[in-house]
């Protein structure tokens, strides 16, 4: 085998691979070769929190310690491994949630922008959800119009971040045993901003020095970000930008086009690319493009600002985290637009390689050698077409070194909570019955999801796929987001025709009943909240329990790389759900917070971690967990159908 | 392969909203905009887009946003690969084609106006029924509401030959469902098989013929949410109640029979929306995973001897078949053929031959069970049509067994016999009347068989009171007459024990819920002295029914202290209302209309209304289409007071109920009646003039107004001025 077939599993990527080795262009799967990961860091054994350290506190290695090592693995202040391992990993979920939350905040910054009129070209598109949001909140509806609807919601939504005390809204959504469990165990977040600072706090030197007590806080930040920052950019981007609706798309490298401007878009907001998508269309724009020679302008997402604007618009998709740099290495890319989170400082010197330009645009994300537009909501139409017009005029530089790969996978995307309510029954009859009844009944044996990162540590994609298919075999469907949704459409998982492929035989009669793939696409990484709400959908129309935890449903993160995707895992767990991650643990350092996280989480939350690299056994972990709660519901074994009498129907109400 | 259901089902939801939309053009250029249209007799417009939809089409020009709407749901047709979600957009589609089918049948009923017979029955030259109005969707609803009907089954197109299609009419009959009849396939249809193989067909045998056309099955839709409207109390445009409702409560199932066509899979679809699954002959593709219906949503490929049992079984419906040892088929479904002149082989009772009917108790030692004879000629003695005298001594024993009970079990004889194929049978006691068919007799069918089903169908059904039962035929003249004489005067101290009962004298009340299968939150209490407002239950079937099955729909109500005497409210009562009825009620009065009166679910007999202007009541019996001086018609009444709420000024009632003591004592009772329709007097002459002597006013019948005399207040108050109705004299009933 090539050495780069051992890099990926896509063989798109794996060409442009080659072809950086041969343009003498390095990427980060050259970097992954040539520096390791540090062992201590990567098990949480490190603590850098003080000028003293960074105080490194490794397990033996390959054997049991003796009570004498135990007592004296310590940090300068007296900090144990347990103490350290748990403030590595919950400043992982401070990040994480710091980021999805802080996303979330720009976009209720431009919501309430767009409510008061200031930012011109936006405009409310899913009035329902408008409504919906607005009856969570306790908003007066009456006959206000819908812009005083949308001020009091961008108020409320700002104040979500900064409040003290009174509790995070969307907390209301969850199951009522769900909330009760929240308020005895003392997680339930208290304002979203709060629950991040204490963090950063609390593992400052000298402060909490009780792992489970630390781990307790991770659970609330974490809360406060899925059911918090993360919930609210996924529902003000709805109501903004419409609710996504099922789609069909194309994705992998071979969408970039040889005749026509490349403008990729890299990132994680759908701000400014929603303006660009119109931007893009405008006949001035196509004009100038022709003018360059190109014959049109070619829009392309990358990462989970892609699965924005698929999602809502079918605008195809380059690729995930790790091709970002290989977009670039085909020559053909005119510019890369991006925003924040998961922007490799490296593309501006793989720029340099070519004609590419790297236009960066938040504020608070930039890179030295990026041209730097930034995106202003109160003038974002302008942004757009300075940043269009600056890749058309791009065009004609372009080198002769160009390589398209051909492939490109069809795919159907936008599968939000409620269009899944939609499709199962129609207008007249949404409903999550239909998924209820068969998972009751046993086609679906349960439900997965499976999101998160690429990790150059691991081949690309090859996790997330292997255990996706894994799963569907096993007749579980797989909800996804993020870059393991991209992996997974890139495999073509994500086409209807690939339940008959791949899937087991009920699994695959209910899809092809439905029309839907096994591999749902949900969208980006903050809409994981969509997957927080399906699981509630599910536990509402009954028959399942009482509660997410009672679910036959798990979670992975197969490829997971950011502080987002522990954030991810970590609301997961603590909303009730079974989440496995792969590549490697950041606790495996302390035995005593690793035990806590995997066993003791699951009497407390009824959720909990565990760590299984290889994604077959891992996806075992998962049905193994879903049939334990098939059991638990007493839906493990086939049941008689049921005949109605007259004195049968008088007893429904 | 859902896929390609779904493809096929958007493309017949093009063709017939496409089809639609040209007539409503034609008719729009033709009538106008003003043009009023609807289905003949009703208070729910075009039902299906009234009752999903909320929209009243009244004129033409109301098409238009039906239309609009129909297009609206219409989803692009599916891509061959790599489609999006299909089955919810062909759900939709399905939906459309309903609307559409509405639309085109609303016209039809106007450019041919004589296309259907809008009758119960088909007539000599035109089998097609059309729509069911709002008379027989009350009368037939009943079944659906007390079990005798548990549903429908919606047949498309042809059986190949005329006698399968008369084995799987009767096997639906036998299952005691409807079966609604619409569509071609191959040029023949259903519903002209059967008349072609000389099976009677129309509402009273369960054989509706609704039209020859794919887009009658829309009458089917329409039957069920009307359904949902008049007995479950859902109001127009609440859409999800009235299908859950028919998903939960209504067992019906379609059965294409031939060939699929695309508008065939449209209207599938549209009945998947109601949790209605399909059943078909032909090899089309499945859909078997649950969820929209309760269990799979299209079964194929099934044979026609078992086709029927299949359906029931998908649709997830129990049927209580009767299992009775006679040669002919046997259940309700069979109940409302008649027999003609010509066609009976043996004819007892009427005015020909004394006929009479009689339970009485025995001693268990006394008799021996099942056994039967017959005491002189048996059918096959006699030539064809021939006339018998005939006495049916019925002798019953068993520890439970009271005297109170004989007049249920003798009520029975009716129902059971009328259940047999080919058996006819009308009246009971000294006035019955039996016809028994050649066709039955030539299938082996004997007079010794009414007591075999008799004696199956008793024990099947009140078992719990009896343990013997002994049937007696008896055939010569001069022995009939000897029964007629005995049993003269046992009707006679019957009747006098019931009459002198009383709601002060009696402590113990019962409760019907018979119909909350499909009036939910509906409690009838019935007393000596208030029969069911159905008609079909008094106090002592309410006991009977409660000693067959204690934990039933009839339960003992301990009437408890008394709140008002007048008004009829207790204490004991009035819990119980609470707890029936779900929390919906807390309380009623069972002696006025006025104050707080009892709540009435959709299948009363009458509605009974306060007519302000004469100081009076009016009441309408169901069967009486026309309009009444309230201003509203007995469909339009019913639909107002329905739904298991009270309101004052109107109740619902039976119509034995209206020559009771206590029917609306606390407002004067029966002197407050004003007007009735004349076929209702007619019915209830001889108890009302008994009434009216007992109140001291015998012309009273004469004093009540009815349609001759007028249909508005004004126009009979100068009739009961002129008369000197009492009404008028008594105090404000408005108080």
């Amino acid at each position: 085998m090539a050495e780069a077939e051992t890099k990926s599993i896509d063989s798109a990527s794996v060409k442009m691979i080659e072809k950086a080795v041969r343009d003498g262009v390095n990427t980060a799967f050259d970097r992954a070769e040539t520096m390791k990961p540090c062992p201590i860091g990567m098990v949480g054994s490190c603590c850098k929190h003080c000028g003293m350290g960074p105080c490194r506190v490794p397990l033996p290695k390959g054997r049991e310690e003796t009570p004498e090592e135990k007592q004296k693995r310590r940090g300068l202040c007296g900090a144990t491994a347990e103490t350290i391992a748990a403030r590595n990993f919950i400043r992982m979920v401070a990040g994480g949630a710091a980021a999805h939350s802080d996303h979330g905040r720009g976009v209720a910054e431009l919501f309430l922008a767009v409510a008061k009129g200031e930012a011109p070209g936006y405009e409310i598109k899913d009035e329902q959800k408008l409504l919906q949001v607005a009856l969570d909140w306790g908003v007066e509806i009456g006959d206000r119009s819908n812009q005083e609807i949308a001020i009091d919601i961008g108020e409320i939504a700002l104040s979500e971040f900064g409040k003290q005390e009174g509790g995070v809204l969307f907390l209301r959504r969850a199951p009522l045993k769900r909330q009760e469990l929240w308020q005895r165990e003392g997680v339930a977040p208290r304002g979203i901003d709060r629950e991040i600072v204490e963090i950063m706090h609390r593992t400052h030197i000298g402060v909490d020095q009780d792992y489970r007590n630390l781990l307790k806080q991770g659970v609330r930040a974490a809360i406060a970000d899925g059911w918090g920052g993360s919930m609210i950019a996924t529902e003000l981007q709805d109501i903004l930008f419409g609710t996504p609706a099922p789609v069909l798309g194309r994705i992998n490298l071979g969408v970039l086009k040889r005749d026509e401007v490349n403008l990729i878009i890299h990132g994680h907001e759908p701000l400014l690319s929603e303006m660009i998508v119109v931007a893009a269309q405008e006949p001035q724009m196509l004009e100038l493009a022709k003018s360059k020679g190109a014959n049109g302008i070619n829009l392309a997402g990358m990462c989970c600002t892609a699965n924005e604007i698929l999602m809502r618009h079918g605008v195809p998709l380059a690729g995930n985290f790790l091709q970002q740099e290989l977009a670039l290495v085909t020559g053909a890319v005119d510019v890369m637009v991006v925003d924040i989170q998961c922007i490799m400082q490296s593309l501006t010197t793989v720029a340099e390689c070519y004609h590419t330009k790297i236009i960066t645009t938040a504020a608070k994300a930039k890179i030295p050698g990026a041209i730097h537009i930034e995106f202003d909501e109160h003038n974002a139409m302008e942004s757009a077409r300075a940043i269009v017009k600056t890749a058309i005029e791009n065009f004609p530089n372009r080198g002769k070194n160009i390589d398209i790969p051909e492939e490109q996978t069809d795919l159907v995307a936008g599968f939000s909570h409620e269009t899944i309510n939609y499709l199962l029954g129609g207008i007249f009859r949404a409903s999550y019955r239909p998924l209820n009844d068969n998972i009751i009944n046993g086609r679906i044996r349960g439900v997965a999801g499976v999101v998160g990162c690429n990790n150059a540590r691991v081949k690309h994609n090859e996790n997330h796929v292997a255990m996706v298919k894994e799963l569907i075999k096993n007749d579980v469907v797989v909800l996804q987001t993020g870059c393991s949704a991209i992996a997974c459409a890139e495999a073509g998982l994500m086409t209807p025709e690939a339940a008959a492929k791949y899937a087991g035989e009920g699994l695959a009669s209910v899809c092809e009943a439905v029309g839907i793939p096994p591999v749902l696409h949900l969208g980006s990484c903050v809409d994981n909240s969509r997957i927080l709400m399906a699981a509630t959908a599910m536990v509402k129309d009954g028959g399942l329990g009482d509660d997410i935890s009672e679910l036959p449903v798990a979670g992975a993160g197969p490829e997971w790389m950011s502080e987002k995707a522990i954030s991810i895992g970590q609301y997961f767990v603590g909303s009730g759900v079974f989440t496995v991650f792969g590549v490697n643990w950041p606790t495996l350092g302390s035995n005593e917070v690793t035990e806590f996280l995997f066993k003791d989480f699951e009497a407390i939350y009824g959720g909990m971690w565990a760590f299984e690299p290889d994604p077959i056994k891992a996806a075992h972990l998962m049905i193994d967990h879903i049939d334990k709660k098939r059991k638990a519901l007493g839906i493990d074994k086939a049941r008689e159908r049921v005949l109605y009498d007259m004195a049968m129907r008088r007893e429904l109400t | 392969m859902s896929k390609i259901i779904a493809s096929a089902a958007i493309r017949g939801a093009y063709k017939i909203i496409d089809q639609a939309e040209k007539k409503w053009q034609e008719a729009m250029d033709r009538w106008g905009a003003n043009e009023p249209v609807g289905f003949p007799n009703t208070a729910y417009y075009l039902p299906v887009i009234y009752g999903i939809l909320g929209v009243k089409v009244e004129k033409l020009g109301d098409m238009e946003s039906v239309l609009k709407r129909c297009k609206s749901l219409l989803p692009p047709p599916v891509r061959e690969n790599c489609p999006l979600p299909y089955l919810a957009p062909a759900l939709d589609a399905g939906m459309a084609t309903f609307f559409a089918e509405e639309l085109l049948e609303a016209i039809r009923y106007l450019e041919q106006p004589d296309f259907y017979t809008k009758q119960e029955d088909p007539t000599d030259t035109n089998i097609w029924l059309g729509a069911a109005d709002d008379v027989i969707l009350r009368k037939r609803g009943i079944e659906f509401v007390d079990g005798t009907a548990p549903g429908f089954a919606a047949i498309l197109g042809a059986a190949p030959t005329n006698e399968i299609a008369v084995k799987i009419a009767q096997d639906i009959q036998k299952s005691n469902l409807y079966t609604f009849m619409c569509a071609e396939h191959n040029g023949e249809r259903f519903a002209e098989q059967l008349v072609e193989a000389g099976v009677q067909i129309g509402w009273p045998t369960r054989l509706v013929s609704f039209g020859p056309d794919v887009t009658a099955a829309v009458f089917a839709a329409g039957f069920a949410i009307r359904v949902g409207f008049t007995f479950g109390g859902i109001g127009p445009g609440e859409y999800r109640k009235h299908l859950i409702y028919n998903k939960d409560r209504c067992f019906a199932f379609a059965m294409p029979l031939g060939y699929v066509t695309d508008e065939w899979y449209a209207n599938a679809l549209g009945c998947v929306n109601f949790g209605f699954p399909t059943i078909a002959d032909t090899p089309i593709p499945e859909i078997l995973p649950t969820g929209v219906c309760t269990y799979e949503h299209v079964i194929s490929n099934v044979p026609h001897d078992k086709i029927v049992s299949r359906a029931v079984e998908v649709r997830g419906l129990k049927v209580a078949a009767a299992e009775v040892p006679v040669p002919v088929a046997f259940g309700p479904a069979f109940e409302g053929e008649r027999v003609r002149k010509g066609e009976w082989y043996l004819e007892c009772g009427g005015n020909y031959t004394p006929m009479v009917e009689w339970v009485t108790t025995k001693r268990m030692d006394e008799l021996e069970d099942g056994k039967v004879e017959v005491i002189g000629p048996e059918i096959t003695d006699v030539p064809e049509e021939s006339r018998l005298p005939l006495a049916i001594a019925v002798e019953v024993a068993g520890r439970e067994m009271e005297e109170d009970y004989e007049p249920i079990l003798e009520r029975q004889i009716h129902h059971s016999i009328n259940y047999a194929q080919g058996i006819w049978h009308i009246g009971q006691r000294d006035i019955a009347w039996l016809r028994i068919t050649k066709a039955a007799f030539n299938k082996g069918f004997r007079l010794h068989h009414i007591g075999a089903l008799y004696h199956a169908k008793m024990h099947q059904d009140f078992g719990r009171i009896f343990d013997k039962i002994q049937v007696t035929l008896y055939t010569e003249e001069d022995k009939v007459k000897e029964i007629v004489e005995k049993a003269r005067a046992v009707y006679g101290s019957r009747d006098a024990r019931i009459e002198g009962m009383t709601d002060e004298t009696t402590d113990t009340y019962y409760s019907c819920t018979l119909c909350q299968s499909f009036a939910p939150n509906h409690v009838c209490v019935i007393t000596p002295e208030k029969t069911g407002l159905c008609g079909s239950y008094n106090w002592m079937d309410c006991k009977a029914a409660y000693e067959i099955n204690p934990t039933g729909p009839n339960q003992p109500v301990e009437k408890g202290e008394i709140i008002d005497a007048k008004l009829g409210q207790w204490k004991g009562v009035n819990e119980f209302i609470y707890k029936a009825s779900r929390g919906n009620l807390d309380y009623y009065n069972m002696y006025s209309i006025v104050h707080d009166p009892w709540t009435t679910c959709g299948c009363c007999e009458c509605v009974a209304a306060v007519l302000p202007l004469c100081n009076g009541v009016m009441t309408v019996n169901r069967e009486y289409a026309g309009e009444t001086p309230c201003g509203m018609k007995f469909t339009t009444l019913a639909g107002t007071v329905g739904g298991g709420i009270s309101t004052p000024g109107f109740i619902g009632h039976g119509k034995y109920n209206i020559c009771q003591r206590k029917f609306m004592s606390a407002d004067g009772g029966i002197k407050r009646m004003v007007w009735m329709p004349k076929m209702l007097k007619e019915e209830i002459a001889d108890r009302l003039k008994a009434r009216a002597e007992e109140v001291g006013v015998p012309d009273l019948p004469d004093m009540i107004a009815d349609e001759t005399v007028g249909t508005t207040e004004e126009e009979i108050l100068p009739f009961l001025q002129e008369k000197g109705h009492p009404a008028l004299e008594m105090e404000s009933l408005l108080g």
